[in-house]
């Protein structure tokens, strides 16, 4: 209104200015009629800036066109949005009906080798005609499914966190022992559950390019097998497991478990779905321990590193292994010294620098008494391994590209990747959420001697710190304590009530010369007696572990290593021993009672050492123990 | 003659053939057949099939495992004269399975595996049982080393 009033007013001298001449001109021209009208408004408008009637109408008319203009506007833009969000809609569901419909099509290939599993052909499990012995190797089922889960079932009698080898364990002992039973394994890696021991011995001895991709070594008896259990046709698809009538394993990979209500006897996923559980495994495993030294490096050293446990560490060190110069191995104990020695054996065709380095004064120093620890590393230095021990790393840099580490003595160590294998770090993720007690000694979580946590929860496997009414509380973080506690725990699931019994064994084979088997406690720093035979010629190491069919080795490469120095002659009497421990036995004593025995080089003969322990007497002279062994025999 | 040696809290016998020869005097305590926690072989005490019996190769516990557990139980307690010929229906239909997961059951013997277990279903359990028991079920890699699951 003011505006118009300012502009009127200026324009007021021109309009005025204007009319007197418009009059002048009309009294010029002399025609009054036909000129005047059109001075007339001027004039008007000059005097009188608002106001009167006619200027009233042109107002409103101003102010309701504005008015509509508005209106109008408002309605086409609220139009435009709604068609956006409609379209929105449409597209979200679309794309949730693909998925779903991706999830539907992909797991048929798992479960009966139907025909019309065609659409799956992302799925590597082979068609039902290729019926060869040769069990299904990559088995990765439909990991991809990002939407929300609403087809997986929301209740399963039996839930198994973890899958691996102490899960698949379980699996297999419920599904025996529960008709129909239907198990449900979840699991943050991709892979169906398989067996870790090949990823560090039998796998790097493979003669097969591809075997990154197939994960199939050659037993002992000669036949080839898969790492993984079981081929994906042997599990039911998740969203199946409710219907299937005689029950099921069903496989949930790529979902992890990050919350368990244990008064509601149920757990959360990482994708918020809920599954409620009858009973409960936590079969979690643990991560690799890395060094403190190393995560402080930055980087660029963690980017040359591996901290090696699962299939992919596996083939990004196979990859690694085949690029670099130089890898080292930080770690004494058993991953570290079967790495080293199949990398080791790996460098005699390739060039690779293998070196191993450990704080103890030698391979396996926890674990074998000192003198066979010395004994062992010799032999690993064998297999080509350049072995720095009592070494403590103190900083590691990246230097050129190359990695520099820096020991506490002094000695620096250049390579190009780093391998720590410095142990396990127990996976008790769970345990806040779920109440379950961790134990401060062994680390994991707290079992009784039946592996039970709590109602309904049971652990086993690496996780499990349990009660061995023999041998006392502990962890154990071998395959077949795997094997056995989960067994264990399966049948304990489905109602058995047994305690930790059936004592399970461990194996080490390092390179040609060296392998043995192990029960109980078997630590270095116990008092131990161990009981070789006198080495003659046909105790070759070659002899012994051909004839028993252990390890890994090819013709080549065990002529030259196989002639170690032994007496030729059967029972000369002084015959030079000294440091040859061929074959024997170790016994591990805790408080006169043997607690832990190592078969060195003698095999098939764990009955007899797991009934010593089982038995846990005092005996007065171990060599008449040793005598029950019968070492010098095959 | 054996020899002896200590290195600190180790101690190191060599003992020859000989040294070995005269038999242990070494005790072991008798086992007791009752002993609720030893694991048990296929037959329980109370004379029912453990299925969790690792000589079972899992046949138990795999896709057919109700099949299995089916035919096998009938013809545990098939009191006929050739035992188990009452129960080849029951066979049958596990043998329709088991060739539904070539993957897991390889037929060893591919032409006549439905006439062989026919025929040898009276007699012993099928081939079946056997030849993938030891590949499948071989949880752990070297079965020459003892392991749980051969026990």
């Amino acid at each position: 209104m003011l505006k118009c009033n300012t502009v009127c007013k200026r324009f007021a001298p021109l309009v005025r200015a204007s009319s007197t001449v418009c009059r002048q001109n009309v009294r010029r021209a002399g025609l009054n009629n036909v000129r005047t009208p059109t001075c007339v408004p001027v004039a008007r408008m000059s005097t009188e800036p608002l106001g009167g009637g006619g200027d009233n109408l042109k107002y409103a008319l101003l102010v309701g066109a504005a008015f509509v203009g508005s209106l109008t506007y408002a309605v086409v833009t609220l139009k435009g949005d709604h068609q956006r969000s409609v379209k929105r809609m449409e597209d979200i569901s679309t794309r949730l009906q693909k998925s779903t419909l991706h999830i539907q099509s992909a797991p048929p290939a798992l479960s009966k080798p139907k025909p019309e599993a065609a659409p799956s052909a992302e799925q590597s499990s082979p068609p039902p005609e290729a019926a060869a012995p040769d069990a299904e190797t990559t088995g990765k089922p439909s990991a991809d499914s990002t939407s929300p889960s609403h087809k997986l079932p929301s209740h399963t009698p039996y839930l198994l966190i973890g899958g691996g080898t102490a899960s698949f364990a379980a699996a297999r002992s419920i599904r025996a022992r529960d008709p129909g039973a239907k198990v449900l394994i979840v699991t943050d890696e991709p892979d169906l559950p398989y067996m870790r021991p090949p990823l560090s011995k039998e796998l790097w001895f493979s003669d097969d390019p591809s075997v990154t991709e197939t994960l199939r070594f050659k037993q002992w008896n000669g036949k080839e097998r898969s790492i993984y259990f079981q081929p994906p046709s042997f599990y039911i698809n998740p969203e199946d497991l409710d219907s299937a009538e005689n029950g099921g394993v069903a496989v949930l990979t790529s979902k992890k478990v990050v919350h368990m209500d244990v008064r509601g006897n149920k757990v959360k996923l990482d994708d918020d779905t809920e599954i409620s559980y009858d009973k409960c495994l936590i079969a979690t495993g643990g991560i690799p321990r890395s060094l403190q030294v190393l995560e402080r490096s930055g980087e660029e050293v963690m980017k040359r590193t591996t901290l090696f446990r699962k299939i992919e560490d596996f083939k990004s060190l196979d990859k690694v292994s085949r690029s670099v110069n130089s890898i080292t191995i930080i770690g004494g104990g058993f991953l570290g010294s079967e790495l080293a020695c199949a990398l080791g054996r790996k460098s005699t065709e390739s060039g690779l620098e293998v070196v191993q380095m450990f704080p103890e004064k030698g391979n396996m120093g926890k674990v074998l008494p000192e003198y066979l620890s010395n004994w062992t590393t010799e032999k690993v230095k064998k297999e080509g391994v350049k072995i720095i021990s009592e070494a403590l790393v103190k900083s590691v840099a990246c230097k050129d590209d190359k990695l520099e580490i820096q020991l506490k003595d002094g000695r620096l160590v250049r390579t190009d990747h780093i391998v720590a294998a410095v142990g396990l770090e127990p996976n008790v993720d769970l345990a806040k959420s779920a109440g379950l007690e961790v134990d401060s000694d062994f680390g994991g979580y707290r079992v009784n001697a039946e592996l039970q946590a709590r109602s309904n929860i049971w652990v086993a496997g690496d996780a499990a710190c349990f009660y061995d009414i023999r041998l006392g509380r502990r962890r154990v973080e071998h395959h077949d304590h795997a094997v056995v506690s989960g067994r264990l725990a399966g049948e304990n699931m489905t109602g058995a009530s047994k305690p930790y019994w059936h004592q399970s064994m461990f194996w080490s084979d390092l390179g040609p010369d060296v392998g043995y088997e192990a029960i109980g406690i078997v630590d270095s720093s116990l008092p131990t007696v161990g009981v070789f035979a006198k080495a003659t010629a046909k105790d070759t190491p070659k002899a012994a572990t051909e004839k028993s069919g252990t390890g890994i080795r090819s013709e080549s490469e065990t002529e030259d290593t196989a002639t170690s120095p032994v007496a030729s002659a059967t029972p000369a009497p002084a015959v030079e021993h000294k440091d040859d421990y061929g074959k024997g036995v170790i016994f591990y004593l805790r408080d006169k009672v043997v607690v832990g025995i190592i078969l060195w080089n003698v095999f098939n003969r764990m009955p007899i050492a797991r009934k010593i322990i089982k038995d846990g007497e005092e005996h007065a002279d171990l060599n008449e123990v040793a005598k029950l062994f019968n070492i010098h025999e095959d | 003659m054996s020899s002896v040696r200590e290195e600190g809290k180790d101690k190191i016998i060599f003992v020859t053939k000989e040294d070995h020869e005269i038999p242990s005097s070494a005790d072991l305590i008798e086992e007791d057949p009752d002993d609720p926690y030893e694991e048990k072989g296929l037959i329980l005490p109370n004379g029912e099939i453990n299925w969790n019996c690792p000589c079972l190769g899992g046949m138990a516990s795999g896709p057919c495992g109700t099949e299995f557990k089916d035919a096998f139980s009938c013809f545990h307690y098939s009191k006929e004269e050739v035992k188990g010929s009452d129960c080849l229906e029951q066979f049958g239909v596990m043998q329709e399975c088991l060739q539904k997961y070539p993957e897991i059951y390889p037929q060893e013997d591919d032409s006549s595996s439905s006439q062989t277990s026919q025929d040898s279903a009276p007699a012993e359990p099928p081939s079946p049982n056997r030849a993938p028991g030891n590949e499948q079920d071989s949880e752990t890699t070297t079965p020459n080393k003892e392991s749980s699951e051969e026990s």
